[in-house]
C-alpha cells in the first residue's frame, strides 16, 4: 500500500473510537469497579467493600420478584409477539389466492395492512405508554376500556387494570406485544416473499393443507429470522424500563408487582439514597443474564442453514 | 390455475386424474377454498389493523375535546373542535420547545452518528492493519449490553467531562451509543461494494479521504439511509438517557421527558385535552414523515435483522 494508509486509518478512527472509549467503554469498566464499593450519594469517598453489594442483591426479595418479573417478560411477550406475527405475516403472504394466477399469493391490500401494523414501531415508547395509561384508566364511567367492555355486554368484566396487582403485568405485557407485533409481520413477510413460490405450489400439489405448509415449509425455511427476532424481542423485554416507569402506579407499583431490574436500577441510583455501589451491582447481574439469554438462544436456534 | 398431473413422470407419486367432473369438482373446490381463506385471512388482519389503529384515532380526536367531555363520554366524538388544547400544549406545556430540543438533538446525532460509523466502517471494511478485528469486535460487542447497565457510571463521566444536563452532551452520548449497531451494519455493507471504482480513483492520485467521501459514500448510499432511519427512530425515542442525563432545566427537555412530565401534571390539574394534545403533537409528525417514507422505514428498520 501506498503511503499516508495508517495516517489516513488513524485520521478516520479517531474520533469514533475516542466517542466510544470514553462514553461507553470507561463507563462498562467503571460499572465492576463501582459495584465492589460502598458508594452512596450521602458519602463523597467510597471504600472497596469486595462482593458485599453481590450479597445484598442475592439477599434482596426484591431484587428476585424484579428478575422474576423480566423472565416473565422474557418468555411471554417473545412468544406471543413472534407467534402473531408470524401468523399475520402468513395471512398476508400466502392467505389469499387470486384468479387465475398461482395458487399461492397473499390478500389484497396487503401493503396497507403492513403501513398500519407498524404505526406503533414509529411512534416513541414514551408516547405509546402514556396513551394505554389513559385507555387503561381504571374508572368504570371514564376509562375507555372499561367502557368499551360495558358497551359491547362485557360489562362484567370491568377492571381496575394497572391498579390490580394480579394484572398489572399483564396489561404491560399486551402493550408491548400490541407495539411490536407490526414489526414482525414486515420482517417475516420480508423473510417469506423471498421463498419461492414454487416450493408452495409443489406442497400444494402434494394435498398439503396450509396449516402444514406453514409448519413444514415455512418455519423451518424462516427458522434463521426467527431466532433473530427472538433476541431483539428479547432485549426489549429485558429492558421494559420505559413501559413499566411510564404505566404502573408508583414506578413499578402496585406492591411492585410490575417492577423490573433496570427500574429498580434506576430507583436505587438515583432515588433511594443514591446507592450507586449496589446499582452498579445490579447492572453487571443485568449484564449477566443478558448474556445467558444471549447464549442459550444461539445455542438453542443452531442447526443447518437452508439454503434456497 | 392448473391442477396438473404428472401421470408417469418418474418420481412422481401416481396420482391418476379422475373424469373431468371430478376435475371440475376439484376446481371448484379449490376456488371456494380461496375465497374462503380470503375472507377468513381479511377478517383477522383487519381486526388487528383496528386494533393498532383506533387507539391513535382516539387519542387524536380526544385531542379537541374539552377535558370535562373526555371524562364524562371518553368514546364520543368530538362536539366542536377545542384548538385551545394544541395551543396550550405548544405553549404552555412547552410541547413546542421540547419538539425543536428534539429535532436539534436527533438531527445532529443522527448526522454525527452515520459520518463516524461510516468513516470507522469504511476502515474496519477496506484496510488490513493490526488490530482491525479487535477494533471492529469491541465496537460490535457493544451491541450486547444493555444501555441501563451502565446508568451509574455514564452519569458521573459525563458529570465529570462536565456535558451532563446539555444538548451537546446528550448528541455525544447518542452517537456513542449509536456507533455498535452503526459500525457493524456498515461494515457488513462496504464490504459488498465493488473495489474497483474506488482503485482507480486512487490510482488518478485522489487521496483516501476524497476518495471516501466522493466515491464510496454515495455508493454506499442506501445503507446509509436505510441506518440513517435507523438511528432516527430510535434517538427520538430514547427515553432512559435524557431521564437520567438531562435533568436539568426544563427548557433543555425533549419530548419524551415532557410528555411524561405532562402526563404526571395533568394527574393533578385535570387537563386531559392538553395531554392529548401533546401526545397528538409527538406522535402526528413521526407518523406523516412514515407514511411518506413507509418503504424505506421498514427496509431500514428490519435491514439489521436479516444480515
Amino acid at each position: 500500500m501506498r503511503h499516508g494508509k495508517y495516517r489516513f486509518i488513524i485520521g478516520f478512527l479517531a474520533i469514533p473510537l475516542a466517542l466510544y472509549g470514553v462514553l461507553v467503554i470507561s463507563p462498562f469498566v467503571q460499572d465492576f469497579q463501582i459495584s465492589m464499593t460502598d458508594w452512596t450519594g450521602l458519602t463523597p469517598d467510597k471504600h472497596y467493600i469486595g462482593f458485599d453489594n453481590y450479597r445484598k442483591i442475592i439477599h434482596n426479595h426484591l431484587f428476585w420478584q424484579s428478575l422474576w418479573h423480566n423472565v416473565l417478560l422474557l418468555l411471554i411477550v417473545p412468544v406471543v409477539t413472534l407467534a402473531l406475527g408470524l401468523f399475520f405475516a402468513f395471512m398476508l403472504n400466502v392467505g389469499g389466492r387470486r384468479k387465475g394466477s398461482a395458487s399461492v399469493a397473499g390478500v389484497r391490500g396487503s401493503g396497507v395492512y403492513k403501513i398500519v401494523f407498524f404505526f406503533p414501531q414509529v411512534l416513541s415508547v414514551a408516547v405509546i405508554a402514556i396513551l394505554w395509561q389513559q385507555i387503561y384508566n381504571p374508572d368504570p364511567e371514564e376509562g375507555v376500556l372499561n367502557v368499551v367492555l360495558n358497551s359491547i355486554g362485557l360489562g362484567s368484566q370491568t377492571q381496575s387494570w394497572l391498579g390490580d396487582p394480579n394484572l398489572a403485568l399483564a396489561c404491560i405485557m399486551a402493550v408491548m406485544v400490541w407495539a411490536n407485533v407490526g414489526f414482525y409481520v414486515v420482517l417475516f413477510s420480508a423473510g417469506m416473499s423471498s421463498i419461492p413460490t414454487e416450493i408452495y405450489e409443489a406442497a400444494l400439489l402434494d394435498g398439503a393443507k396450509r396449516t402444514t405448509t406453514f409448519f413444514r415449509v415455512t418455519l423451518p425455511l424462516l427458522s434463521d429470522t426467527v431466532a433473530t427476532g427472538w433476541v431483539y424481542m428479547g432485549i426489549i423485554a429485558m429492558d421494559a424500563f420505559a413501559y413499566v416507569q411510564l404505566m404502573s402506579v408508583n414506578n413499578g407499583g402496585p406492591n411492585e408487582k410490575t417492577d423490573v431490574v433496570p427500574l429498580l436500577l434506576f430507583k436505587t441510583a438515583f432515588r433511594d439514597n443514591s446507592q450507586y455501589g449496589l446499582a452498579a451491582a445490579m447492572g453487571v447481574a443485568m449484564l449477566i443474564v443478558t448474556l445467558v439469554f444471549a447464549v442459550l438462544t444461539l445455542r438453542l436456534s443452531r442447526r443447518e442453514r437452508i439454503e434456497f | 390455475m392448473t391442477t396438473e398431473t404428472f401421470d408417469g413422470a418418474p418420481g412422481s407419486s401416481p396420482r391418476k386424474s379422475g373424469t373431468p367432473a371430478s376435475d371440475a369438482a376439484r376446481w371448484k373446490w379449490r376456488r371456494s377454498e380461496g375465497g374462503v381463506l380470503n375472507a377468513f385471512s381479511h377478517v383477522f388482519l383487519a381486526v388487528w389493523a383496528l386494533m393498532v389503529g383506533l387507539p391513535l384515532l382516539w387519542a387524536l380526536w380526544s385531542s379537541f375535546k374539552s377535558s370535562g367531555d373526555i371524562l364524562s363520554h371518553p368514546l364520543s366524538l368530538p362536539t366542536h373542535l377545542h384548538f385551545e388544547n394544541w395551543s396550550h400544549a405548544w405553549t404552555k406545556a412547552n410541547m413546542g420547545q421540547y419538539f425543536i430540543n428534539t429535532i436539534i438533538v436527533v438531527g445532529f446525532s443522527t448526522v454525527g452518528t452515520m459520518l463516524f460509523g461510516s468513516m470507522a466502517a469504511y476502515v474496519l471494511a477496506r484496510f488490513e492493519f493490526p488490530g482491525n478485528r479487535l477494533i471492529y469486535f469491541i465496537f460490535v460487542a457493544g451491541m450486547a449490553f444493555p444501555v441501563v447497565m451502565v446508568l451509574v457510571p455514564l452519569f458521573f463521566v459525563t458529570t465529570n467531562l462536565g456535558i451532563i444536563n446539555t444538548l451537546p452532551g446528550l448528541i455525544l452520548v447518542y452517537i456513542a451509543y449509536s456507533l455498535p449497531f452503526t459500525v457493524f451494519f456498515m461494515t457488513s455493507f462496504f464490504r459488498t461494494l465493488p473495489t474497483s471504482v474506488a482503485e482507480a480513483a486512487l490510482v488518478d492520485g485522489a487521496s483516501h479521504t476524497r476518495t471516501f467521501f466522493q466515491i464510496m459514500v454515495p455508493m454506499a448510499k442506501p445503507g446509509i439511509i436505510s441506518i440513517g432511519i435507523f438511528n432516527v427512530l430510535g434517538q427520538w425515542n430514547q427515553y432512559l438517557l435524557p431521564l437520567v442525563l438531562n435533568q436539568g432545566d426544563t427548557n433543555k427537555w425533549v419530548l419524551t421527558q415532557g410528555l411524561a412530565d405532562l402526563a404526571v401534571q395533568q394527574g393533578y390539574q385535570g387537563d386531559w385535552g392538553g395531554l392529548f394534545a401533546g401526545l397528538s403533537i409527538a406522535m402526528l409528525p413521526v407518523l406523516a414523515v412514515y407514511i411518506v417514507f413507509q418503504r424505506q422505514v421498514q427496509a431500514g428498520l428490519t435491514a439489521g435483522a436479516l444480515k
